[in-house]
Formats: structure tokens, C-alpha cells, sequence
């Protein structure tokens, strides 16, 4: 199994008008690391991951997403997943074709048996011929990392994944997500409080005022930083 | 994977997704209906005048139709986000609009082509001795304002008021497209019907442009 | 890095002065010095102002296109500076020439408003332009701003050749009675006429510097403001 993707944050700076979002995070991610992100609400969470997503331009800095061999953008591109807020899911189409449609769009061989194992592997195959709009937020969810995790990244990035789901899903999340860093895959996760689903996170970093505060990679405790975050104001 | 099959499948998928519901298209026939009919009454439609401006009146329903119907397409893709999921995918960025352009033209020419014969029964006009190079200047047309309303709607899903913002944005640069597809269905349905070279050359033309501006600098449109 | 105490862009009391006086003989030349046309009297001298207006909207334009340009190639945002200024003087220029048009045309040719070519053309050539400035006002973020409204100029100067050539045309196809200001010039009347263009353009630079100059004082205070909020205070 190739090695997850490895990041390199080099002073990114992100301001929207006149906010200033991130300043001046510089920030390596190992590979097959699983790393969860710490911070109250506009503490940059978002953006940062955005930016690894390669979705939003930092206004200054670099960042450099990195593999095994030389990787041409395009191909880093269909190794990266993405789980957010939204469920990145067209509503007027039935999990199947959902699914079915990014996995052409990524050119995945073998589409139709590769999403059928998918819906499988999430416990959605009962619903595949269902509309997305009729699924409950847990539903989408599991919908959501089905299609993040298709094309069987080397990069999860994922904000605030666990919102929503019940103790269960959390579980289930946490399970999963265990089993995609077994193998590999470098996560990035942004988390507002203690939860199931960080069962397998080895390294924490709490976000403050768009600046890292606390790097469990450096000197900071671990259990602490994600304790940190569930108490939050 | 090549621009072209990207595009084809982003095509196949706004497609699906309308015909599932249908909303668009229903309500967009219906309002185009409705300002057929009411054209009308601000003239006499069996005068013998209707040849000669009724085709502007057409092209002018079909431009507020599109105005209409081009709205949603990047809006669609903003309620789950789903824009982004197409932007992480590795594909030519182009696709995603070229995609919804084709969609859009689709679209469009599927009112127009529903519109036709009510537009002749109303307006007393024949269109079938002329249907085929009818169907030329339709193409040519609704690709142009296909082609731009795609990149304005993309630009308007992104601004305040973009109900009023897109029209605003679009019908300025939409004129010679409505001047030069009127004149040349005026010129099918007058007493001998003739295929407007000159008019014909300039759509392509503006079509051409747009086009390419779009493959140009369309990137830019999604950039955050 | 101190904030500068005054800004080094303020155009000198002298430079203010010799524009402006250079208008007041612009228009004392136009009333004056023009030799009175034959046919239609005083209210012709408008055209010496009514004429250049075009031309000046014409380098307006072609300024907002190059400045769009810039900006899309390298994101300073100085060249959205330059474009919003001049497309707003140019705008103002279009409309001084369309609101003068129908005064002059109303007493010599009867009518306030003739669909001919040009005037019908200039015309969507406004609304092309004030369409671009009311994007301006609807996006609120200035890099998007900046970007959407660098697109939308772009397109415009692409559309001003189809939308002028599209309007001849059809004029020529459907020709009307001949309403113009056919015949050649005078050659003192074309002295004026340059004169006056000068004294339009001088104004023209005067009033996209001020425009300038207030742009990137806003810029200015909205970076303080973030410089103030990056240090905490």
C-alpha cells in the first residue's frame, strides 16, 4: 500500500478582505500521520484545510503536497479526499449515482462495482436507489466518506466530521477512519471537542486566532490539547 | 483524462439531474408562454407585419428565458458545496464549465424548440418550408447566450441580488447576438426565404470569441 | 513599518490649476474662438465637448481592459485600482456624451433621439459599463471583487467591436433618413476641437488619479486596520 501524502505549510497567510484567517503557519505533516485540528470557531481551521485541498489560494506562503516518485499536480488532485460542513452531494441524485458520477470523474476502473463496495462497506447498500435529499444527516455523512473515500486516498482531509452523528456513528467514523490510517493514509481532521471519532489520532495541533497555539508534535501533550478543545466557550 | 470525456460527464450529470425533476424546464416553457402571449397584445399578430417582427419578439422571449433559466446552474452547486467536490477532481477545470454550457444550450434549445410551433400557430407564421436553416440560426443563437450567461452566472452566484444582477450583467453583451439572430430568422420568413451569410459568419463569430474568452480566463471565475 | 503621515500621491495645487484652466479656455475656445457653424448655429458648439467625450471613453475603456488584464497576471491590486477608476470616469464621460447628444440633436434635427448607428452602439457601450460598476457594488470582498470584476471588463472589450459592427450593419441593411454631421471640418473648428480633447484628457488623468488615490487610501485604512489586529490591539 503507497504511503499517505506528507504536507508542507510554509508561512501560509490567508486574509478574506479584512480578515485576516491564518497568519504565517508553518506546519510539516508527516506522512500516514493522523493529525486532528484543535480551535474554537474562526480559529482557521477551515481555511487551513481548504488550503491543503488545494481550494483556497493562500494570499502569501506555500504549501507543498508530496509523495512517493514525482507527482504531477493532477495526480495528487485524485488522491486527496475531502469530507466537510456540506456534503459535497448533488441531492436530486440517488446515493448510487452520486457516487457512480465521482468515481468517473476520477477515472476509477471498474466504477460500478467499485461504488456498489462502497455503499457496502458504509451500509448503504439498502438505500443505493435512493434520493440523497431523503437521507438523514448521519446518512450523508457515511454518503459523504464513501465518496471522499473512492479513489482510495493517500490524503483525508476532513472539518468536523463527527457534527451530527450520534455516539454510534462517531464510533463507526472513529473505526473507520482507524483502519484508512492503518493502511496508510495521511488524515488531517479538524475537531471541535472530544469525540469517538479521534480514537486513532496521533498527533493534535490547537489553531488560535489563525496561529498554531500548541503542537502536540513538538512539546504538547496530546490528551491535553484534544481535552483542550471540548471546553471550549 | 481528456477534456472532452470530463466535459461529457459533467454534461450527462446536469442533465440527469434536471430531467429528474423537471422544475427548470416547466417553469421556464411556461413563463416564455406567457410573454409570447402577451406580446401579442400590444400589437395585432395577424397583421401583415408579423414577419417582420415577430422573429425579434421570439429571440427576446428566448433571451428572458435564458436569463431565467441560467440562474440556477452554479447556485445548484452551492448548496452542498458540490462545486468544490468538482474542483478537487482531477480534471481540466474548463470542463466544469464547458460542461454546464453544453447543459445550458441544451436546455435552452429544448424550450426553444417546444416554443417554435406555438410561436408559429400564435403568429401566423410557417415555419417548416424554412425548419432546417431555422434550426441553424437557433444553434448558433443559443449557444451564444448559452456561452456567456454560463460565465455570468458563475460570476453573479458569487454577488448580491443576482436575480437582478445576471440580466443586468448580460443583456449588454448579448445584443449583437439578439440583432444578428433576429435578422437572419427575418430573413427565413420573408417572402423569399434566404440564409443570411453575413449575420450567419458574425454569431459564429461572437460565438468564437466567447468562447475562447471563456477557456481563457473562466479559471479565474472559481479561485477563492 | 511606520504608516506613511501623508500621502505622496496628492496632485499638486499646480497641476489642479492648469487642468482646470485649461477646461476654462476649452470652453471659452468652444464658445469664442470656433468660427459658427452654418447650418445649425450656436448649439453646435456643443460638439467640441460632445465629440471628445467619446474618444475619452473609448481610452477609458481601453485603460479598465489593460488594468483587468494586469490584475489577473499579477494579483496587485493596484491594477483593480486603475480599472475601477478609469471604467467610473469613463462611464461618467459616455454619459456626458449621451445626455449632450440629444441636446444638440433636439433643436438642429427635431428629434432627441435618432437610432442611428453610433448613438445606438455608445449606448449599449454604457450599459455594458454600469453594468460593470453595479458588479462592483453587489460583491463585497475586494480580492473577489477585484477578480470577477477583472472578467467581466475583459469581456466587455471584447464585446465593444460585435456590438459596433452588429449595429452598422443592421444600420446599412435598414438604412434611415440621413441624420449626421456629415461634411468635412473646418480646419479652425478641428483646432478647437483638438484643444478641447486635450483639456477633456487632462481632466480625464486628473479625475482616474484622485479616483486612484482614494481607492488605495481605502486599501490603505483597511491594512491598517489588519496590521492593528495582527498585533493585537
Amino acid at each position: 500500500m503507497p504511503a499517505g501524502f506528507s504536507i508542507q505549510f510554509e508561512n501560509i497567510e490567508k486574509r478574506f478582505g479584512m480578515r485576516l484567517a491564518l497568519r504565517g503557519i508553518t506546519l510539516r505533516v508527516q506522512a500516514g500521520e493522523f493529525v486532528a485540528l484543535v480551535g474554537a470557531n474562526g480559529s482557521g481551521k477551515t481555511t487551513l484545510l481548504r488550503i491543503a485541498a488545494l481550494l483556497v489560494r493562500p494570499s502569501a506562503g506555500t504549501i507543498k503536497i508530496g509523495g512517493e516518485g514525482t507527482q504531477t499536480p493532477r495526480a495528487i488532485r485524485a488522491r486527496c479526499g475531502m469530507v466537510s460542513h456540506a456534503t459535497l452531494l448533488y441531492d436530486e441524485l440517488t446515493a448510487e449515482e452520486n457516487l457512480r458520477f465521482f468515481a468517473r470523474l476520477y477515472d476509477l476502473p471498474q466504477a460500478n462495482t467499485l461504488c456498489a463496495a462502497a455503499l457496502e462497506r458504509v451500509g448503504l447498500s439498502s438505500r443505493a436507489r435512493d434520493l440523497v435529499r431523503t437521507f438523514s444527516r448521519g446518512m450523508r455523512q457515511r454518503l459523504s466518506l464513501a465518496r471522499a473515500m473512492l479513489a482510495g486516498p493517500r490524503l483525508l482531509l476532513l472539518d468536523e466530521p463527527a457534527t451530527g452523528l450520534d455516539p454510534k456513528g462517531q464510533g463507526w467514523l472513529g473505526r473507520e477512519l482507524a483502519r484508512l490510517h492503518a493502511e496508510g493514509c495521511t488524515i488531517l481532521m479538524s475537531t471541535h471537542g472530544q469525540n469517538e471519532a479521534q480514537s486513532a489520532v496521533t498527533r493534535a495541533i490547537r489553531l488560535e486566532a489563525g496561529a498554531v497555539a500548541e503542537d502536540s508534535g513538538d512539546r504538547g501533550d496530546l490528551g491535553a490539547i484534544l481535552s483542550g478543545g471540548a471546553s471550549e466557550k | 483524462m481528456s477534456l472532452a470525456r470530463a466535459t461529457g460527464l459533467i454534461l450527462a450529470k446536469e442533465l440527469r439531474v434536471e430531467l429528474r425533476s423537471r422544475e427548470l424546464l416547466s417553469t421556464t416553457l411556461v413563463f416564455v408562454l406567457l410573454v409570447l402571449v402577451l406580446f401579442s397584445f400590444t400589437f395585432d399578430p395577424t397583421a401583415a407585419e408579423t414577419h417582420r417582427f415577430g422573429p425579434g419578439l421570439l429571440w427576446l422571449a428566448f433571451l428572458f428565458a435564458g436569463s431565467l433559466m441560467l440562474q440556477p446552474s452554479f447556485v445548484r452547486e452551492q448548496t452542498n458545496d458540490t462545486l468544490s467536490a468538482l474542483r478537487m477532481a482531477p480534471i481540466d477545470p474548463f470542463a466544469v464549465l464547458l460542461g454546464k454550457l453544453a447543459a445550458n444550450a441544451v436546455f435552452l434549445f429544448i424550450v426553444e424548440l417546444i416554443l417554435l410551433p406555438i410561436f408559429a400557430a400564435l403568429y401566423n407564421l410557417s415555419i417548416l418550408p424554412v425548419l432546417g436553416r431555422l434550426l441553424v440560426v437557433l444553434s448558433l443563437g443559443t449557444l451564444g447566450l448559452a456561452t456567456t450567461g454560463t460565465v455570468f452566472s458563475a460570476i453573479t452566484a458569487q454577488a448580491r441580488l443576482r436575480e437582478l444582477l445576471l440580466p443586468l450583467l448580460l443583456f449588454p453583451i448579448v445584443a449583437p447576438v439578439l440583432i444578428a439572430s433576429t435578422e437572419v430568422t427575418v430573413g427565413l420568413f420573408s417572402e423569399q426565404p434566404e440564409l443570411n451569410r453575413v449575420w450567419l459568419v458574425f454569431l459564429i463569430a461572437f460565438d468564437v470569441v466567447f468562447l475562447t474568452a471563456t477557456w481563457l480566463f473562466g479559471e479565474y471565475l472559481f479561485e477563492e | 513599518m511606520a504608516a506613511e503621515a501623508k500621502s505622496d500621491l496628492a496632485p499638486s495645487l499646480l497641476w489642479t490649476v492648469l487642468t482646470y484652466a485649461w477646461l476654462a479656455l476649452a470652453g471659452y475656445a468652444a464658445l469664442f474662438v470656433a468660427p459658427e457653424e452654418k447650418t445649425m448655429g450656436v448649439i453646435q458648439r456643443i460638439f467640441y465637448f460632445h465629440v471628445p467625450s467619446f474618444w475619452s471613453a473609448f481610452i477609458a475603456i481601453g485603460v479598465t481592459t489593460f488594468g483587468s488584464i494586469a490584475y489577473l497576471k499579477t494579483r496587485a491590486m493596484k491594477w483593480d485600482w486603475v480599472s475601477v477608476s478609469a471604467a467610473e470616469v469613463g462611464t461618467a464621460f459616455l454619459t456626458v456624451g449621451l445626455v449632450t447628444g440629444p441636446i444638440w440633436a433636439k433643436p438642429v434635427w427635431g428629434v432627441w433621439w435618432a437610432w442611428d448607428a453610433r448613438t445606438t452602439s455608445t449606448f449599449v457601450l454604457w450599459a455594458l459599463y454600469v453594468s460593470y460598476l453595479l458588479l462592483r457594488t453587489l460583491v463585497d470582498e475586494p480580492d473577489r471583487r477585484a477578480l470577477l470584476s477583472a472578467v467581466v471588463a475583459i469581456f466587455a472589450c471584447l464585446d465593444v467591436p460585435l456590438v459596433y459592427f452588429s449595429i452598422w450593419w443592421f444600420r446599412t441593411q435598414h438604412p434611415q433618413p440621413v441624420i449626421g454631421d456629415g461634411g468635412s471640418l473646418d480646419p479652425r473648428m478641428g483646432k478647437v476641437l483638438l484643444f478641447c480633447w486635450g483639456a477633456m484628457l487632462a481632466l480625464f488623468v486628473l479625475v482616474v488619479h484622485q479616483r486612484y488615490r482614494l481607492e488605495k487610501q481605502r486599501a490603505e485604512v483597511d491594512g491598517l486596520r489588519m496590521e492593528a489586529e495582527r498585533r493585537g490591539l
